[in-house]
């Protein structure tokens, strides 16, 4: 029997389980909706969790086994949506009261994608309202917990994603990473956060934040599921115009790989070693696990990232500026929360916009139509633009000495629920993952060990060229398989 | 980069965002400390690099022009705040003083 409280299954045992009719999808979501039922009020992780539409689809996916039609080996295998992610005929929030009552009327692609897998759509998670936040504390509706320590943010802004797979609520979840969305909470939280290069997954269904850095990603106990995940999700979709050519690479096969650290070259950038804020606890893993790949045989070589104190600065001017026309489309006419205050049209949209959207996503707004409006277009929004393309090119040059790249995930482990109560504090947090998503590569994040003296799990990131997902797997799987053997499980 | 300092009223207009005093007087700090920090992208010289508008190689992403299939109108209608006949957006007047029809 799955014993929750102590294990974390993964994906592709689940579907050994099931192909082997050792179990079938109804009981394996039972089991996990029970253990949900159990610990969701320490973590409120989920939005929404409707047991019968999850239990109507396992019921669906069990007759597709026994009439041998399963749509894939991973048919019945239940995952959670975080919830900007569409699903047809279920609401998506994006945490906002603005989208509370919305009920969307397509699928994502990416929804699309598992649904003709056959897996099972498991809840809607928690997150920071719109995707803006590091810490699920600006979610419209409740923070979630982290569930190493419920004092503790799981991170952001996808918390809930993160916190439900590493409180053992479901096996697999989707999560988006526009400056280290999935990295940081998957860092926060134990388990690991995969960001695909640019376009590598379909945004189309994704409500949009940033669009030029937005991606969706998996969150997973392991990384071989995460590569699962990225084989179903990844593809040339012609209703995302920034989607890239379908890439030939098997992705799966390469979460499967252990020996891949043998002479491979990776880089330490010394801006991120030596950077003044970086804790000593999380430092103390680091190192550890830096010998850990010495002895599988990689090779360490000292990098310089120079740019790398300009990529927050650059980034908070892109990414509010990008949200700023983005959420334009938020204004109670067409669908959203109406303000009945409003006698007339553009008090409907000053209104409902103002009652609409919490704090951190006004903020953010009203920053980003600074930065594009007349007069300062250029000095704010087009010089960050620049400093992005010096961004882009430190990681190019960089990749010519090494083959991965290899940070922490987060100068601390978890804060406090209110610890951060400064913005401008709450976006340096951000500092080892948002260069990437400027740069377009893609980066994986897993737990490397716990801190030495809060006990709260220490993420490391690989990042790897934009489109070498398959180098950054191989690498990722390969430590996961010599780090320290401790497992990540935490007691609730 | 600009030496004045951001009106936040002014850009709340800019937004259609409503703001009461206690948060108009809330952002104003908050922007402006986060503004102070932005300043250090003038510290690069940035003369003859190309801005970077996209992480991805891709242009002008065309697609035949084609009639395909598309939602139906009571789908766009069903998360509309009011309508009009199941058939039209009601919205509020557009002219003040105007009656709603």
């Amino acid at each position: 029997m799955i014993d929750l409280k102590n294990s974390r299954p993964t994906i592709h045992s689940l579907a050994d389980l099931l192909n082997s009719d050792k179990l079938t999808s109804v009981a394996l979501c039972e089991l996990y909706l029970k253990h949900a039922e159990a610990v969701e009020s320490k973590i409120d992780g989920f939005l929404k969790l409707d047991k019968d539409i999850i239990l109507n689809a396992a019921k669906a996916s069990d007759e597709r086994r026994k009439a041998g039609k399963c749509l894939s080996p991973y048919d019945g295998v239940p995952v959670a949506c975080k919830d900007n992610i569409t699903v047809k005929d279920e609401s998506c929030s994006c945490a906002s009261k603005l989208l509370e009552n919305f009920i969307a009327p397509y699928d994502a692609t990416v929804v699309e994608r598992m649904k003709n897998s056959g897996i099972i759509l498991f809840g809607r998670t928690n997150m920071d309202e719109f995707a803006m936040g590091a810490s699920c504390e600006n979610s419209a509706f409740k923070p979630t917990k982290n569930p190493w320590n419920t004092n503790c943010v799981p991170g952001g802004s996808s918390g809930g994603s993160a916190a439900v797979v590493a409180a053992g609520e479901v096996p697999a979840s989707l999560g988006s990473d526009t400056g280290g969305s999935i990295r940081q909470p998957a860092g926060f939280c134990g388990v690991v956060g995969l960001k695909p290069t640019y376009g590598r997954i379909s945004r189309y269904g994704l409500v949009a934040f940033a669009s030029s850095l937005d991606q969706i990603g998996p969150i997973t106990n392991d990384v071989e599921d995460a590569a699962i995940l990225l084989d179903i999700l990844a593809g040339h979709d012609p209703k995302d115009s920034t989607s890239i050519p379908e890439s030939n690479q098997n992705f799966a096969e390469a979460g499967k790989k252990r020996d891949a650290l043998k002479g491979l070259r990776v880089g330490l950038p010394k801006e991120y070693f030596e950077m003044d804020g970086l804790d000593e606890g999380v430092k103390a893993v680091l190192t550890e696990s830096i010998e850990t790949l010495k002895a599988a045989g990689a090779e360490m070589v000292e990098i310089s990232l120079p740019h790398t104190e300009y990529a927050v600065a650059s980034y908070y001017v892109i990414a509010t500026a990008e949200a700023s026309a983005n959420l334009a489309r938020f204004d109670g006419i067409r669908y959203g929360n109406r303000s009945p205050e409003a006698t007339d049209l553009i008090g409907t949209y000053f209104e409902s916009r103002g009652a609409g959207f919490g704090e951190e996503v006004k903020r953010r707004i009203i920053l980003g139509t600074y930065v594009l409006s007349s007069g300062y277009y250029d000095a704010y929004y087009l010089r960050a633009q620049k400093v992005r393309t010096l961004i882009r090119q430190d990681f190019d040059n960089a990749f010519k000495q090494c083959d991965v790249i290899y940070t922490p995930v987060s100068p601390m482990t978890a804060f406090g629920i209110g610890e951060k109560s400064d913005p401008l504090q709450m976006y340096l947090a951000d500092i080892f993952t948002i260069a990437l998503n400027l740069a377009g590569n893609c980066g994986i994040s897993l737990p490397a060990g716990l801190h030495k003296d809060n006990g709260m799990p220490v993420g490391v990131q690989f990042i790897a060229p934009a489109y070498q997902e398959k180098i950054m797997l191989e690498a990722a799987a390969s430590f996961e398989s010599v780090r320290n053997k401790q497992e990540f499980i935490p007691q609730l | 980069m600009a030496a004045e300092k951001i009106d936040v009223g002014h850009v709340a207009q800019l937004a259609r965002i409503t703001l009461d005093d206690d948060s108009k007087a809330r952002f104003q700090e908050n922007i402006e400390s986060i503004l102070e920090y932005v300043e250090k992208l003038s510290e690069l010289d940035v003369s003859g690099i190309e801005p970077t508008a996209h992480a991805a190689p891709l242009t002008n992403v065309l697609r035949d022009d084609v009639k395909k299939e598309s939602f139906s109108r009571d789908v766009m209608l069903s998360n509309a705040p009011a309508t009009v006949d199941d058939e039209l957006v009601a919205v509020p007047p557009v002219l003040p003083g105007e009656e709603s029809s």
